[in-house]
């Protein structure tokens, strides 16, 4: 498969899962704000500090209300990680490799952008943002589900896997900080019914309330941290997402799952044991804050490495190098970009 | 309620009408299968035809247009006939004309027999900016340098059908042609049962066919690749689209390097190579090392490769020069010079503006003539005399003065036209058609092609670029 098509099958499905995730945001602080107490304010300026956008917004939009997070979060053209902004660089990215996704699936991020552009110029939002949302959403495992059930699972397919599962891990570790950390709850509020719902609402926000419940009936943060961070089968779970990167990776090389031939086989394959190996009251006792922003960077330097590996098209003869993207915030390091 | 009753030829040739309001007898279903629809149906087909056009993404995109650079392509659900009869002439028509704009352009770059026998005034090709120096000698596969054609054909209001261009370097459209005909499928398929259409849908495998006959002999199981400029060009969805139809790589310049005397793909494990490239780059962007220097979108290395016999390419470069529009004039000549045959297909009448006679008559006349630049294409660089203001004729007159080389006229035609749909009622709009040639173990002629429509009313010019739309078109069995 060309480099240069690897590279879009890969980041346009990132950019459909990353459209989703923002959505799942703005829905789990959504949902949040309706179930607050009597006379607290509402709380929007700690989603866009998890996106790592916090310094542009201030400058363009000043203090966050609900009105402008939203605005900046789904239709600003000049914020790269909008929901319209990810779905037009999806968009682009289909169109590059046209020939090589199924007609349904171009159908589908077609008809994807231009729902949500026609609604950046409607009313709908405002009046029904929790049904847009759920539009968002399911216009997105739409993609997905066309991608697996109308594209041969070959080389391709596997990219778009790759670059879908990894985005999600990312986004569900943000969206634990944004609970865990941004709202952290005063320790007079622990074990309350507020805190309680707080906790169904990131599970609602992740899809994981029901499958939680079979798996562990009561709402505890150690339970939830563990189901959302370590739990192998559920498939928004961040362990999850790097076993079947990591499928995906080796059946690219064709190497056995375990082993290592390139630098992004060998950083995923070391961010995956750590994992696969992780107790998470350990997790908790060391901070579960210090521990996602530190995952979050190794989830950079394992996309670099792909970058590297596959899509770069360096000079014939030229050593394959990569450099990690070391910055980091204050909060949460910014979000991976194509081309970056 | 859409008929035809009131649906007006306008003393025009119209392709589906005959003078009053007798359809043609090839058209006739047609008629009585619109005139059964319900009320409101046909024009509910026709939106039901643009929002698929809208969420398949069949858009185009436009030079120097800064609002919406991407638009859909105009489609009018009415199909233009052509009839048996008439097909099988239009088909022979082309097929003797790219046969012997092949042996010309053949001999252009080997003994120029063409010219020493005086047939040709020499300076023609000199002064032709696609004349390929670098292409002089050169033997492509199979000896075929034109392998894909877009002629455009127009009726004149007597019902005579000219060739207007021959288009041998990278004709567009085609696919327009196969989505067209799918639309139509999917929206009107009781007529289209009804009807004996000859199918158009077997264009790719054909296509397939001929680019893997031109593969290198010692290659088995030929990678032919097509390469675009990228996702900002203009037919980029054809481009892709047509890639996908084959199932061939779709690339770029920047996917291909040349190394180890081969044109080799950048893949996700290394190096690929490629047998047969189906560029829809023009020869100035394809290799900067013999070219255009400046380009971005070829391939370095890749005319070598070529000469080499390494790689095939269609077009063959330096096609071009039978694309001059000042060499067209030429073209009945040519045909002779070639087979000893007059052509079956004629020409329009031309003005050669090098000619001092035929420039005095052309600047004495040109509120009558379209004027036309020799190496611009897509409507681009155009007058019509007639729709032209006396400012726009004083343009032309000192552009033609200055450079009388770059010119030729051709007396305006009235172009046939056909009923489109326009708001509640039909209206005639003039046509032109662009059948697809493929020259490769035989030439084969794609039945029917691309029916262009001058949406505005009134005007001739039917390019995409400037408010054209498209039909499907037809050809029916015997």
């Amino acid at each position: 498969m060309l480099s240069r098509v690897a590279d879009s099958l890969y980041w346009m499905s990132r950019y459909i899962e990353r459209a989703e995730n923002v959505a799942r945001f703005i829905d789990v602080n959504l949902h949040m704000m309706l179930d607050l107490p009597v006379g607290a304010a509402e709380q929007w300026g700690p989603l866009v500090i998890t996106t790592g956008d916090d310094l542009p917004f201030a400058e363009r939009y000043g203090t966050a209300t609900r009105e402008k997070v939203i605005q900046f979060l789904t239709f600003d053209k000049e914020n790269p990680n909008s929901i319209i902004s990810c779905l037009r660089a999806a968009r682009e990215n289909a169109r590059s490799v046209r020939e090589i996704i199924s007609s349904e699936m171009w159908e589908q991020v077609n008809t994807f952008y231009l729902m949500v552009t026609d609604s950046a110029a409607g009313e709908q939002v405002e009046e029904a943002p929790y049904e847009f949302f759920r539009e968002i959403k399911m216009a997105s495992h739409l993609f997905e589900g066309l991608t697996n059930a109308t594209m041969s699972h070959s080389e391709g397919w596997h990219f778009c896997r790759l670059g879908r599962l990894l985005e999600r891990a990312d986004k569900t570790s943000r969206i634990l900080d944004v609970k865990y950390f941004i709202l952290l709850p005063s320790v007079a509020d622990v074990g309350t019914p507020f805190d309680d719902i707080q906790w169904a609402a990131v599970l609602r926000s992740t899809s994981a309330f029901e499958m939680y419940r079979k798996r562990y009936h009561h709402l505890t943060p150690d339970h939830i941290v563990d189901f959302l961070l370590l739990d192998r089968e559920f498939p928004r779970s961040i362990h999850y997402c790097l076993i079947k990167a990591d499928e995906s990776l080796h059946a690219v090389s064709d190497s056995p799952v375990g082993t290592f031939r390139n630098p992004a086989e060998q950083y995923l394959g070391q961010l995956r044991a750590e994992l696969a190996y992780a107790h998470v009251q350990d997790i908790i006792t060391g901070g579960l804050h210090e521990f996602l922003d530190a995952f979050q960077t190794k989830l950079n330097v394992v996309g670099d490495s792909i970058l590297a590996t596959f899509f770069a098209l360096q000079a014939i003869g030229e050593a394959v190098t990569f450099k990690t993207s070391g910055q980091q915030s204050a909060v949460s390091s910014q979000y991976s970009r194509q081309g970056a | 309620m859409i008929k035809f009753d009131a649906y007006d030829t306008g003393g025009f040739y119209d392709e589906m009408f005959l003078p009053g309001s007798h359809p043609r007898p090839g058209a006739m279903l047609l008629e009585q299968k619109i005139e059964s629809l319900s009320e409101g149906e046909l024009l509910q087909r026709q939106q039901a035809a643009e929002r698929a056009l809208l969420h398949m993404g069949i858009t185009f995109n436009v030079y120097g247009d800064s609002a919406g650079t991407e638009r859909i392509f105009p489609f009018d659900i009415i199909p233009r006939i052509v009839e048996s009869a008439e097909w099988e002439w239009i088909e022979r028509g082309l097929k003797q004309r790219v046969y012997a704009l092949n042996l010309f352009i053949n001999d252009i770059y080997h003994e120029q027999k063409i010219l020493k026998d005086k047939i040709l005034p020499e300076e023609i090709i000199h002064s032709a900016q696609s004349f390929r120096e670098a292409c002089v000698g050169l033997n492509p596969p199979r000896g075929i340098w034109c392998h894909i054609t877009g002629t455009d054909l127009v009726r004149d209001r007597d019902g005579q059908i000219y060739v207007l261009e021959d288009n041998l370097r990278c004709p567009s459209g085609v696919s327009y042609v196969l989505e067209n005909r799918q639309i139509m499928k999917r929206t009107f398929p009781q007529v289209f049962e009804a009807s004996r259409v000859r199918p158009v849908d077997d264009y790719p495998s054909h296509l397939l066919d001929m680019l893997q006959y031109l593969s290198p002999d010692y290659v088995q199981g030929s990678t032919v690749a097509v390469l675009t400029p990228g996702i900002y060009n203009s037919a980029y969805f054809e481009h892709s689209f047509l890639a996908q139809q084959m199932g061939v790589e779709l690339v770029e310049g920047r996917d291909l390097v040349v190394a180890d005397g081969l044109v080799q793909m950048r893949t996700t494990k290394g190096l690929e190579r490629v047998d047969v490239l189906y560029r829809r780059i023009d020869d100035d962007f394809l290799d900067p090392v013999v070219f255009r220097p400046d380009s971005q979108l070829g391939v370095p290395g890749l005319l070598e490769v070529y000469k080499a016999g390494r790689i095939a390419m269609a077009n063959a470069p330096g096609t071009g020069i039978a694309d001059d529009k000042v060499l067209y004039a030429y073209v009945p000549k040519i045909i002779k010079y070639y087979l000893g045959e007059d052509s079956v297909i004629p020409n329009v009448p031309t003005y050669g503006c090098w000619d001092e006679k035929e420039l005095g008559y052309v600047l004495d006349h040109l509120d009558q003539l379209v004027v036309k630049a020799a190496n611009e294409s897509g409507g681009y660089g155009m007058l019509v005399g007639p729709h032209s203001t006396a400012t726009q004729r004083e343009q032309f007159a000192r552009l033609i003065r200055a450079n009388p080389r770059n010119y030729i006229a051709q007396p305006t035609l009235s172009l046939s036209r056909v009923p489109v749909i326009v708001d509640d009622h039909f209206e005639g709009r003039h046509v032109d058609l662009r059948p697809y040639i493929l020259y490769g173990k035989d030439i084969y002629v794609l039945p029917g092609g691309l029916t262009r429509v001058a949406l505005k009313k009134g005007s001739l010019v039917v390019n995409s670029s400037q408010g054209g739309g498209s039909k499907d078109t037809w050809v029916l069995y015997e």
